[in-house]
């Protein structure tokens, strides 16, 4: 693993310096630090795809520079490796923005080298609350874990839901969820009836699926990596005859990522999440992007709340650029970013001007069928959302 | 209360099925031919995605889709085989392992390239989803399937390996190459046909795995662990030892994580140590 991601680093970096002489006074670099092989390859991908869209539709150029978009790989979780490819491609690449960041641990790594250098950097992923507040470089176009978990729990109370099971993936995001909900959950009167933490690769969720038909809750809480862990269980769920016993399936809305939906299949319908987008929100600007997406794409391609953000991000960028009239300061960039408004696909959002860190709407969602494919369909929402802490 | 047990005990033994079907392929080549196949996994994602492949683009049924998996997988096997295995049956196994995982890795990315890194959906048949009832219990059909195959599969490699001639053929062959030559047995076709076999049992693995256990390009490392669990604690030269660790593995493994949750995820590896220390050759070990 680790020697394919230097291999694959030193050709990438190889072709770059080549051409990095030239253009040096003409060009504004963005250096994306991605998870783009290993485990988290479709996070990167779709983060990858929503950054070259953003560039294909507004063009590569901006305030008479051209945007040059040079990708490195992490490889994974693997701070040492992002925090290297960060120095990489502020000192030799001498690029002027740091974007990407599908995972917290690399994104942490990467603060100190981005608040040494001053370079502005978005992350377009990562969503544990600290991130932005490791480095005053540093914003988030995404979303934080607490944000899109918390409105489920209040929506769990308004809705007459008292009992709930939580059942996690035994790992920081998954605590991070866990400790959300259930700070919410209580404090407004609901009851946790039994907790489960699953560990990180888990082929097999019937004993615990069991465990919570046993305990009747009336619904069961959960967060797992979108991928084959949350396909598991939502089989399971289903084999088991958890809906047919009156409870419900509810969570943050990672669990049935768009990009995943389809592969989960029927057993996902009904799941009700909480989330900031939906390729099935319904507005001209989300009927524009997943156009835009499919077009480029393919027709089956999905766009998910990853690639959206990148594209969030790569817009954050044309506008800085525009207002700094292509010479890019890293203080000055800053103060135009904090409070910056952004006509999302996903709804407007904007840029707390004291965190850094973004501020939306969270929608609440269930997963139906239409036209034969499967969406989250939004059918509730809470305004201006911002990191609970 | 006893019906829980017996639920447990049924989770448990289709479990362990997934198990062991999905490292009885390297109990093969691991086991019977003593090739340290770390690329067992990719033959297993080569099977899964003959699978989802034959069953979305052409339509073919599950039940048919799943036999295309182990011929895709056992003659890609028999060609790699033929033309790289072959080369390092004599070699240490420090030289296997590095073989075959740099072998996985290529399978890795070459996964990543053709069919991109996501999840791929399969469909079962409507009648193996949701529950059946039977005495008033209620049994997960596809979980009630995966132990039919298991049983299948059991008796024919059994049938295979201890009474056939060409299960003979292996034996020796696999005992003292030189001595079955001069004998007369092809070793090279054995070898190349027993090897096929471990893939092809890889791929049908793989193939009846997606339902459980999803389908990426990461799937040959994510469940190494499993593979070499079933085939090590097993033991070399059999198919029952795989066999009843892989049962004992899910049973206990279910057990633990249904009873004491807490630690359930510990108890299959405290399982595996007690096990290999007790018996370091294998449950039905028996001596090369």
């Amino acid at each position: 693993m680790i020697t394919r991601g230097i291999l694959a680093t030193a050709v990438a970096s190889a072709v770059a310096f080549g051409a990095s002489h030239a253009e040096a006074q003409n060009t504004i670099k963005v250096g994306a630090v991605l998870e783009v092989t290993g485990p988290f390859a479709s996070l990167a991908k779709q983060m990858t795809n929503g950054m070259q869209l953003y560039m294909k539709q507004h063009g590569d150029t901006v305030a008479g520079k051209r945007i040059e978009l040079i990708i490195r790989d992490t490889t994974g979780a693997q701070p040492d490796i992002a925090r290297r490819l960060t120095q990489e491609l502020i000192a030799r690449d001498n690029v002027d923005f740091i974007v990407g960041f599908a995972l917290t641990p690399n994104a942490l790594a990467a603060a100190p080298v981005v608040t040494e250098a001053k370079k502005p950097t978005i992350i377009m992923n990562a969503a544990t609350s600290v991130i932005v507040s490791r480095s005053p470089y540093m914003t988030r176009v995404s979303m934080t874990l607490p944000q899109v978990t918390a409105p489920i729990a209040e929506w769990a109370l308004k809705n007459n839901i008292k009992k709930v099971f939580t059942l996690v993936a035994d790992y920081g995001p998954g605590l991070d969820s866990e400790a959300t909900f259930k700070k919410t959950f209580t404090a407004g009167g609901g009851q946790i009836v039994g907790e489960v933490r699953t560990p990180f690769t888990n082929p097999d969720f019937g004993p615990f699926i069991q465990r919570i038909k046993d305990a009747a809750p009336e619904a069961t809480f959960i967060f797992l990596p979108a991928g084959e862990q949350a396909i598991a269980f939502m089989k399971g769920f289903q084999e088991r005859g958890l809906p047919q016993a009156g409870i419900r399936l509810i969570g943050p809305g990672d669990v049935v990522e768009d990009d995943v939906l389809e592969a989960i299949g029927d057993v996902a319908l009904g799941a009700i999440t909480s989330h900031h987008y939906s390729m099935a929100h319904e507005s001209p600007q989300n009927a524009a992007y997943v156009k835009a997406y499919t077009d480029a794409y393919g027709a089956t391609a999905r766009p998910a709340f990853t690639s959206v953000a990148a594209y969030d991000g790569m817009a954050m960028i044309y506008e800085v650029a525009r207002r700094l009239n292509g010479v890019i300061d890293g203080d000055k960039a800053m103060e135009i970013i904090k409070g910056m408004k952004i006509d999302s696909a996903r709804g407007a959002i904007s840029i707390d001007p004291e965190t850094r860190d973004v501020i939306q709407t969270v929608y609440v969602r269930r997963v139906e069928k239409k036209n034969g494919r499967l969406f989250n369909v939004e059918f509730d929402k809470i305004a201006d959302v911002k990191d609970p802490k | 209360m006893v019906a829980h047990l017996i639920g447990v005990l049924f989770d448990g033994i289709s479990y362990g099925s997934l198990l062991f079907l999905i490292g009885v392929g390297l109990a093969v080549t691991l086991g019977l031919m003593n090739f340290v196949n770390l690329a067992h996994g990719a033959f297993a994602m080569l099977g899964g995605y003959s699978t989802v492949l034959v069953m979305s683009r052409y339509g073919v049924p599950f039940f048919l889709a799943l036999p295309v998996a182990f011929v895709v997988s056992a003659a890609v096997g028999a060609l790699l085989e033929r033309t790289l295995y072959r080369r390092l049956y004599r070699a240490s196994h420090l030289d296997q392992v590095l073989f075959s995982i740099g072998l996985t890795f290529m399978a890795i990315s070459a996964a990543t390239f053709v069919w991109g890194p996501t999840q791929q959906p399969v469909r079962v048949p409507s009648f193996l989803q949701g529950q059946v009832q039977i005495f008033g219990l209620d049994f997960g059909a596809y979980r009630l399937f995966l132990i039919g195959v298991v049983v299948v599969i059991t008796l024919a490699l059994g049938y295979l390996v201890e009474r056939t001639r060409f299960g003979a053929q292996i034996r020796a062959a696999v005992d003292n190459q030189q001595v079955s030559a001069g004998l007369g047995i092809n070793v090279d076709r054995i070898f190349c046909l027993t090897f096929a076999l471990g893939s092809g049992l890889a791929g049908l693995g793989g193939g009846l795995g997606i339902e459980v256990l999803g389908l990426d390009p990461t799937f040959p490392l994510k469940y190494i662990v499993y593979f070499l669990l079933v085939a090590a604690v097993g033991g070399a030269g059999t198919i029952s030892g795989p066999l009843a660790t892989a049962l004992i593995l899910g049973v206990f493994d279910v057990a633990g994580k249904y009873y004491v949750p807490e630690i359930g995820a510990f108890v299959i590896y405290a399982l595996m140590i007690v096990l290999l220390i007790l018996f370091p050759s294998g449950l039905f070990g028996r001596r090369a």
